[in-house]
């Protein structure tokens, strides 16, 4: 039989929803087979049922040509099925051999008996080629690294179907480009790859075939060798996607934002390295300054330092010439400062406030909404319903939407609508787009893109290398808490970018000393 | 928030509760003696009525303690903290206000209002101190309001004790506080003849409304509900978040205190005794706001309910039942209110079921996609 996997005309209903409306997926043997939708399009919830953590109501699963009940996870690890999940599930204080076999230990009379597995690991470990070092803590290794781990742990148990849920999120493109060899690799070995994606250009450099979803609907399967991106991206949205931000050349004008020689000293006990090394730089009226580097090299750190979330223990923030370094965060909010912060159920929303609420989360005290103490809630809610207009902000009951209900596209949404109609003179946009599908990434970016003509300066702080390559007009790259470049998109390439980000190259930012 | 569309599940899940806690009262009354089983649960439903108005009067006497003390706890859970020491708060509250009842002599038509404000002020007191060490230790409010609670205790009974002015050693309690520090009758004597009613239940309705009010229709309310609901969003929105975490217990404290100060100033006889038990009125208090929703309304009609079973089970001992049932009855109810949540999402599944197929024609596809990715994530 051809096809390794079958899941045919699988329908999966929740109270009030369709999660998957009769869907069709089929893997063939040995090919890396895609998997592409936005986010809420029903991916999730085809490989939950795959795993047997979902009962369909309809249709049916066959594993290799043989139609199968699977009823939950050991079924599946049973039928050879694995997944690398998106977060990891790694216990990080046990070393690499320990997490490879947890669950599998090879027991003698009660006892573990290691010398066999760790030789079965390094066995796999050289046949595909996935460095590792066995006896390495979890928390000391790579994320790369882990997920070398986490690929070993599914050949080690013997899995031939492998499931990559969006792998490439936490890597740098260096890593991106060895995962893609990897993944090649495993095939060549015979072994077949289902690979949940939503990045076009990965769907492009290594997989065969391509199913798309769209909001639980099954789209259809296509040869990837003879589509291109913008057609995949029209099936995946259901409209024509400009893939590129179409901007004018940036008019830099006089300095808003000035961060001079901040440090931020680690937090964790018995660090004394800086989170933050000694950052300075400008960010200028009518440009996008785009702080790039991997996930957890100080950005965070950094912005809640300028945004006053977080504390400092040296330098200063001005803002337009004034010192803002210690000003209180109210203050920041209500003189030109405007942050679309990285976690936006942790900072950005009051969850459980309706929307109207979130909408004016910074400004409910101002005379526009407020006398005496007292909520204007008619004002209020004519606000709320010009902004769902205008940024078109969809939600199930409009103003009075629980914000938690909301899809994550949309809160985002909110929140760029927030703090853009504040009309800051410096807009800290962290992350603006993580976790949002193709078509509210665009729509966000070209709200950037609107409020830096519109006389903005715009700090963004971003992983995502597409983002960076194509909004910013210029690059400053972090890493370990230090800016070691800055750089112009147009005359850097991404590779370039992923060096400085991996901090194998060093580029003193002399331009902004 | 909930204009034009009032969630009516919640109400539904705290009469369920009652009804359920009332059948399985009725399950222990009839293991206890079988043969008067069904006359005493016709007394705890009816019983409060036994002497007419009197009797009517009686229960707004008992719930306006409960009443504030749930309040207390009530609007502390509104602003995300659990304030288990309302029971401390209310002594504290209390004692302020018996010890300027019994001292202060020249306050002349002032004087149970000046005591009031004292009872208000012991129980802000007594609010705060969890509230600082939630807000600078990030000390948990639930321990450090059950130290409270002793330290409450302990500390009136020593002072009451051994601060001869104000301690009636014959009885081993506090002395009666002066008439002048009584709380009027509001003219709810003529309403409600014979019975211990006074002006304290107007009070309690009061702060039920401002309670409401500050929560609903002001910024201050707003600020203090967004930092209970997300600590860092607050922080982010400008918000001082410590103030308003000690603001919201310092407010809790002088509810409770003012629950306490309504007690010990009904004129009813009531006096700090020296015994080392921890008020129960707190405790109630979290049962009363638990039923109550901890929506200020809820909470009135809840506590108001309580005193109401109370008040029946009294007379429960006509039929050689002891009055404990109703503490057992009360204590299911609340039980059951908790279970009353899982009956509530049940309902909303199935009414949105419904409403989908119903109403599915009207709400436009993307709305209900965009819903189904917010679910899902």
């Amino acid at each position: 039989m051809d096809y390794v996997i079958e899941m045919l005309n699988i329908t999966k209903e929740f109270p009030g929803i369709i999660a998957n409306d009769d869907i069709t997926l089929r893997v063939r043997q040995g090919e890396i087979h895609a998997l592409l939708g936005e986010n809420g399009a029903g991916k999730s919830t085809l490989m939950s049922v795959l795993f047997g953590l979902y009962q369909p109501e309809k249709g049916v699963i066959k594993v290799k040509g043989k139609e199968t009940a699977i009823k939950g996870p050991l079924d599946a690890n049973a039928l050879g099925i694995g997944m690398v999940h998106q977060h990891f599930k790694l216990v990080h204080n046990f070393t690499v051999l320990q997490n490879i076999v947890l669950g599998m230990e090879t027991v003698k009379g009660g006892m573990i008996r290691m010398a066999e597995a760790r030789e079965k690991v390094m066995a796999l470990s050289e046949k595909y080629n996935l460095l590792v070092d066995p006896d390495a803590l979890i928390s000391d290794i790579t994320v790369g690294m882990q997920q070398r781990v986490e690929i070993l742990k599914m050949l080690y148990r013997d899995n031939d179907i492998l499931i990559f849920d969006e792998p490439t999120a936490v890597l740098t493109p260096q890593e991106i480009d060895e995962l893609m060899r990897i993944m090649k690799e495993l095939v060549a070995e015979g072994k077949s790859i289902l690979f949940i994606t939503h990045k076009l250009n990965e769907i492009k450099a290594v997989a065969d075939r391509c199913t798309v979803l769209r909001r639980g609907r099954y789209i259809g399967t296509i040869e990837v060798a003879d589509t291109d991106k913008e057609t995949m991206s029209e099936m995946m949205v259901g409209r024509k996607v400009n893939l590129t931000v179409e901007k004018s050349q940036a008019r830099p004008q006089e300095v808003v934002l000035e961060v001079k020689d901040v440090c931020v000293k680690s937090m964790r006990e018995g660090h004394t390295q800086n989170v933050v090394d000694h950052v300075s730089f400008q960010v200028r009226k009518g440009e996008i300054v785009c702080i790039a580097g991997i996930d957890g090299n100080g950005q965070t750190e950094l912005v809640q330092a300028i945004t006053g979330l977080g504390s400092m223990s040296q330098g200063s923030i001005f803002v337009n010439g004034e010192d803002m370094t210690h000003k209180s965060i109210r203050y920041k909010n209500t003189h030109g400062m405007s942050h679309i912060p990285e976690d936006r159920h942790k900072h950005g929303l009051v969850l459980e406030y309706n929307l109207a609420y979130n909408l004016v989360l910074q400004q409910y005290f101002e005379p526009a909404f407020s006398k005496r103490g007292f909520l204007k809630k008619d004002k209020m809610n004519e606000y709320a319903d010009m902004l769902i207009e205008k940024y078109d902000i969809r939600s199930g009951q409009g103003k009075e939407t629980i914000t938690r209900s909301m899809s994550g596209g949309n809160q985002q949404k909110a929140i760029v609508a927030r703090e853009v109609m504040k009309n800051p003179d410096i807009l800290l946009a962290v992350q603006p787009t993580r976790g949002l599908d193709v078509g509210a990434i665009a729509y966000i970016h070209e709200q950037l893109v609107a409020q830096r003509d519109s006389g903005s300066a715009i700090l963004l702080v971003s992983l995502e290398l597409d983002e960076v390559m194509n909004l910013s007009d210029r690059i400053l790259v972090i890493f370990e808490g230090a800016i070691v470049a800055d750089l112009n998109p147009r005359e850097t390439t991404v590779q370039e970018l992923g060096l400085y980000m991996a901090g194998s190259r060093r580029k003193e930012a002399e331009k902004n000393a | 928030m909930r204009k034009g569309k009032f969630d009516y599940t919640g109400v539904f899940s705290s009469v369920f509760a009652i009804i359920i806690g009332l059948l399985v009262g009725l399950v222990i009354l009839m293991i206890c003696n079988p043969g008067q089983a069904f006359p005493g649960f016709v007394t705890i439903l009816t019983g409060a009525f036994t002497h007419g108005a009197k009797g009517v009067g009686q229960v707004f006497y008992y719930s306006t303690t409960i009443i504030l003390t749930g309040l207390s706890v009530g609007f502390a859970f509104k602003t995300g903290l659990f304030n288990i020491g309302a029971s401390g708060q209310f002594i504290a509250g209390g004692f302020g206000a018996v010890y300027v009842g019994v001292m202060c002599e020249n306050l002349g038509s002032m004087h149970w209002i000046v005591a009031l404000v004292a009872g208000i002020c012991m129980g802000a007191i007594w609010g705060a101190v969890p509230g600082l060490l939630k807000a600078f230790f990030n000390v948990n409010e639930v321990i450090s309001a059950i130290m409270m609670n002793y330290i409450g205790m302990y500390a009136v009974n020593w002072f009451v004790k051994s601060y001869k002015p104000i301690f009636n050693n014959l009885r081993n309690e506090s002395k009666p506080v002066l008439s002048s520090a009584n709380i009027p009758k509001m003219g709810l004597d003529k309403i409600f003849p014979e019975s211990s009613i006074n002006g304290g239940f107007i009070i309690a309705v009061l702060a039920v409304i401002l309670v409401y009010i500050v929560l609903e229709k002001t910024t201050f309310g707003y600020e203090l509900k967004a930092v209970g609901y997300n600590r860092d969003a607050s922080r982010y929105a400008g918000i001082n978040e410590k103030k308003s975490i000690i603001l919201s217990m310092v407010i809790a404290g002088a509810i409770a205190g003012l629950a306490g100060a309504c007690l010990y100033l009904a004129g009813t006889g009531k006096h700090i005794e020296i015994v080392d038990v921890i008020a129960d009125e707190g405790f109630t208090g979290i049962s009363v706001a638990l039923l109550g929703l901890c929506h200020p309304i809820g909470i009135l009609f809840s506590g108001i309910f309580i005193a109401y079973l109370t008040a029946g089970g009294f007379y429960l001992q006509l039929f050689e039942f002891s009055t404990e049932i109703i503490d057992i009855i009360v204590a299911i109810i609340i039980y059951f209110s908790a279970f009353a949540l899982i009956v509530r999402i049940l309902i909303q599944k199935f009414s949105k079921k419904q409403e989908d197929k119903h109403g599915g024609g009207q709400t436009p596809p993307d709305v209900k996609e965009t819903q189904k990715g917010g679910s899902k994530a």
